[in-house]
């Protein structure tokens, strides 16, 4: 190998972690060794077998109305049944089928358009740039559940349309995630060398540039999950996204609350709810420590 | 030389026999520092024994990954998180003794800090707030350790300002750091530092951001508080010319250890350790610049 | 001599809200001859490196022109660089921030190679030239010191076998013992390629080492221009004169530089 070997990073460390700190960046695998990191794939994992298998662990049809109604949870029924007579628990295990691949198409297609579109204002800037960030700006000026309710009803009611109404209120946050670090990332030294070796638009962009900004609004995805779930069940509540009898858990938890003397109605599913949010939440957590080089170091203090 | 300082109240008495020795200033001893890495544990420093006498400049000289900045670190007990740290750090000033200040506990670790032991970095607007006036990062550092009236702290910053020749220091106390440029700022952060009459200055490569005409001040404003105020300053670097010309001796650090440690001119001359060779036998070799006959029509300009 | 590079009253402001132009480069007239190796010296803001992204198209000129082989050299805008232009290629100071961290460093070299047409050298021969194994090409950025990954940028600028090479402070992020060797190894294959070199540094000692001629660069001008031997020891001007008095030498002396 070359003669300075010996050497560490340059003189200068204003920037650079020392030495101590300068180790490879940890392989994700000790990230998730964090009990809550844990915790969270454990719960993730469990729903998506659960909506996998759900036809074979539910012990009963989700839609079938054939039980005594408003039982409250019993040998037979775990979690109750409802004002018709369905099974509370078989509904809450058939409503992840519903549930997790919305909000995992929501949050997927948002983080893409966003990227795309924050990417190019961040990328070509001044006219480009002005117009779309006043469009995303006209977005977030609206609260997004109202906005989104407004769309919905425009489109009408249906799981699809409540997807892409949220689509329509959540790409601007990763537009401007993304504009940002495109932004800073365009003067990098590195993204220069290309342009002056004759690298084009593309080729910048989607070699030098986007795959080195990706990790921010990777994370920012995995924290937006429990957000799209708690979105699409809210307006499911609102009677503007699953229709009746859909077993979707937002739409459970709206039904559940007009029956105040049963609670087990909208307790379970809002479990499921819940579960699911915190469990993305503290995936989002660990990916962020994980690729934040000044957490990674206090997050190996606690790994497991 | 009074012994009654606020130590001995706090518990910071001084080691046994330390009147036996009359000299003032840090000792280092067998310093090691070790970090725990993806594969075990792995060791920074190697045993540092290092003496740093008052009125003197020693230089710890070394390539980036040395160690001679983790040195600087531990002995204020700033080493990161985590890290396991032995050996003993003696600190012996005007008004305090500390035998090991390893050893002490968090309280009395941030009174030694700050008030005994201060540094300088290498990036000056790092150690500055950038929305608070100098006059207030001046007049804080010393009302809260020496417990000053705002008046008194006001004229001890225009005085620090004086010492370290930033020109108008009056004007200067109610501007913001970013109205500085970077020299000022270095010999800012530098007042800031012996505020509070330090007995042992930290230098970490406190001139390699700088162009070399400001270089040049700073080094001689360096000497210059080494000499008028007895300080022990310990001055970190990798640029062996910067050291060549400030320090008394120098200790060169190689892979967590001390390789070499003399008089400047030995160590620059004649390098008794190889890694030193080799470290200056690395330097451009270049005669002195301009034989010619402008030297004084710089001390003109002077 | 023939030019390879001409600079003609070049000058590059930029707009400040609220107060005057800054007048990054004001009126700069240089030439860089084929072949030849010329260090551009000067402190922290006199527009050295203004000047260099100004060669490479990276600055909107407001006055002058920049001539690359008798022909003009034109802004990068969003398009392609024009081939003609990627003969002139920059080492930039930062050896952390110059290599695409994500990508391996053969390919990173691979992309120099394709920039121009022609027989450009193997990556091999060009991580040899730097005074590196060929497997180094099979490996990332992070897993080098900051000495090998300069060593890996200028092999990578080598590879689109420029005739202009501009050095952006290319020592300066670099430990004090690696400086003289990192710019010697770019003057030996500078002149070995037949590459003319703009080697822009603040540390006159080391630029003296290299080059053949020096220009002393302040607020924008270039104040100063001479072979190296005639500005280290005879200097006309007086900030060069308090440029060179400012040096450090390590001569164990204890000499405080003057300043």
């Amino acid at each position: 190998m070359s003669t300075d070997a010996a050497a560490g990073p340059g003189g200068r460390r204003t920037l650079r972690a020392p030495a101590w700190k300068r180790r490879r960046r940890p392989l994700l695998p000790q990230q998730w060794r964090r009990p809550m990191a844990i915790v969270g794939i454990v719960v993730i994992v469990f729903w998506l077998v659960i909506a996998v298998l759900a036809p074979l662990v539910a012990p009963y049809d989700p839609l079938a109305q054939e039980f005594a109604r408003l039982a409250p949870p019993s040998a037979a029924h775990w979690f109750g049944t409802d004002v018709l007579g369905r099974d509370v628990l078989s509904r809450t295990l058939y409503g992840s089928r519903i549930s997790l691949p919305l909000s995992l198409i929501l949050v997927l297609a948002s983080m893409v358009i966003g990227s795309v579109v924050g990417a190019i204002a961040g990328y070509f800037g001044r006219v480009v740039d002005e117009v779309i960030m006043r469009i995303a700006d006209l977005v977030f000026a609206f609260p997004t559940i109202i906005l989104a309710m407004i769309v919905a009803a425009s489109l009408g009611p249906s799981l699809l349309n409540a997807v892409i109404a949220l689509l329509v209120v959540s790409w601007p946050s990763y537009a401007r995630v993304m504009r940002s670090l495109v932004l800073s990332a365009r003067g990098q030294e590195y993204v220069v060398a290309g342009r002056l070796l004759g690298a084009g638009t593309v080729r910048s962009l989607g070699r030098d540039i986007l795959p080195n900004v990706a990790a921010p609004v990777l994370v920012l995805a995995t924290l937006d999950f429990g957000n799209a779930i708690l979105l699409l069940s809210g307006l499911s509540f609102l009677g503007l996204g699953a229709v009746p009898p859909t077993p979707e858990w937002g739409a459970m938890v709206s039904d559940g609350v007009q029956q105040f003397s049963s609670w087990w109605l909208a307790a379970f599913p809002g479990l499921a709810i819940f579960t699911v949010v915190v469990a993305f939440n503290f995936v989002g957590d660990a990916l962020r420590d994980a690729l934040d080089p000044r957490t990674a170091e206090a997050v190996s203090e606690v790994s497991v | 030389m009074s012994r009654v300082g606020r130590g001995q109240a706090d518990g910071l008495t001084e080691s046994p026999g330390a009147d036996a020795a009359d000299w003032r200033g840090l000792r280092i001893g067998g310093l090691t520092l070790s970090v725990r890495g993806k594969d075990g544990p792995s060791e920074i420093l190697r045993g540092v024994d290092l003496r740093v006498p008052a009125g003197e400049v020693t230089g710890l000289a070394g390539e980036s990954g040395s160690g001679k900045t983790m040195t600087g670190l531990a002995v204020c007990g700033l080493q990161p998180a985590g890290a396991l740290v032995r050996g003993t750090v003696e600190l012996r000033g005007e008004r305090m003794l500390v035998p090991n200040v390893l050893s002490l506990r968090s309280r009395e670790l941030n009174r030694v800090r700050g008030r005994e032991v201060a540094m300088v970095f290498q990036d000056p607007t790092a150690s500055l707030h950038p929305m608070i006036s100098i006059g207030g990062q001046l007049t804080d550092h010393v009302r809260h350790h020496l417990g000053m009236s705002k008046q008194d702290a006001r004229e001890h910053a225009v005085s620090l300002l004086e010492r370290v020749h930033v020109p108008r220091p009056r004007e200067a106390l109610s501007r913001y750091p970013h109205q500085f440029s970077g020299g000022q700022l270095q010999r800012i952060a530098i007042a800031s530092a012996i505020a509070c009459a330090p007995s042992v200055l930290i230098a970490d490569e406190p001139t390699t951001a700088l162009d070399v005409t400001v270089q040049a001040g700073v080094l001689r404003l360096l000497r210059e508080l080494c000499d008028d105020l007895g300080l022990a300053v310990l001055l970190v670097t990798h640029d062996l010319a910067v050291m060549s010309s400030v320090a008394d001796t120098i200790a060169v650090m190689h892979d967590g250890a001390i390789v070499e440690h003399g008089d400047r001119r030995q160590v620059i001359r004649h390098p008794r350790n190889d890694y030193t060779r080799s470290l200056i036998e690395s330097l451009p070799k270049t005669p002195p610049p301009g034989a010619g006959p402008y030297d004084e029509e710089l001390t003109d300009a002077r | 001599m023939p030019a390879d590079l001409e600079f003609d009253d070049v000058a590059v402001s930029y707009r400040q809200a609220g107060r005057a132009d800054l007048r990054a480069v004001d009126g700069v007239s240089l030439a860089l001859h084929e072949g030849e190796v010329l260090g551009l010296v000067g402190e922290s803001g006199c527009g050295k490196s203004t000047l260099a992204r100004a060669a490479c198209g990276l600055e909107p000129l407001t006055g002058g022109s920049i001539r690359f082989d008798g022909e003009p050299v034109t802004r990068l805008g969003r398009g392609r660089r024009p081939q003609r232009l990627r003969r002139i290629q920059m080492v930039f100071q930062n050896p952390y921030a110059s290599l695409n961290p994500r990508r391996r460093i053969g390919s990173q070299i691979e992309d120099g190679r394709r920039a121009v047409t022609g027989n450009a050298p193997p990556v091999a021969e060009l991580l040899a030239d730097v005074g590196l194994e060929p497997d180094v090409a099979r490996r990332y950025p992070h897993e080098f010191s900051g000495g090998q990954r300069q060593r890996i940028a200028i092999a990578r600028a080598l590879a689109a076998m420029p005739r202009v090479l501009i050095g952006d402070e290319p020592i300066a992020s670099l430990d004090a013992s690696l400086q003289a060797r990192i710019a010697t190894l770019m003057r030996d294959i500078a002149s070995r390629r037949g590459v003319s070199l703009l080697f822009i540094s603040h540390d006159l000692s080391v630029v003296r080492m290299i080059a053949d001629r020096i220009a002393v660069m302040r607020a924008g001008r270039i104040v100063e221009l001479g072979t190296a031997e005639e500005v280290w020891a005879h200097p006309r001007d007086a900030y060069t004169r308090r440029l060179l008095a400012a040096i450090p030498i390590a001569d164990g002396l204890g000499t405080l530089p003057g300043g």
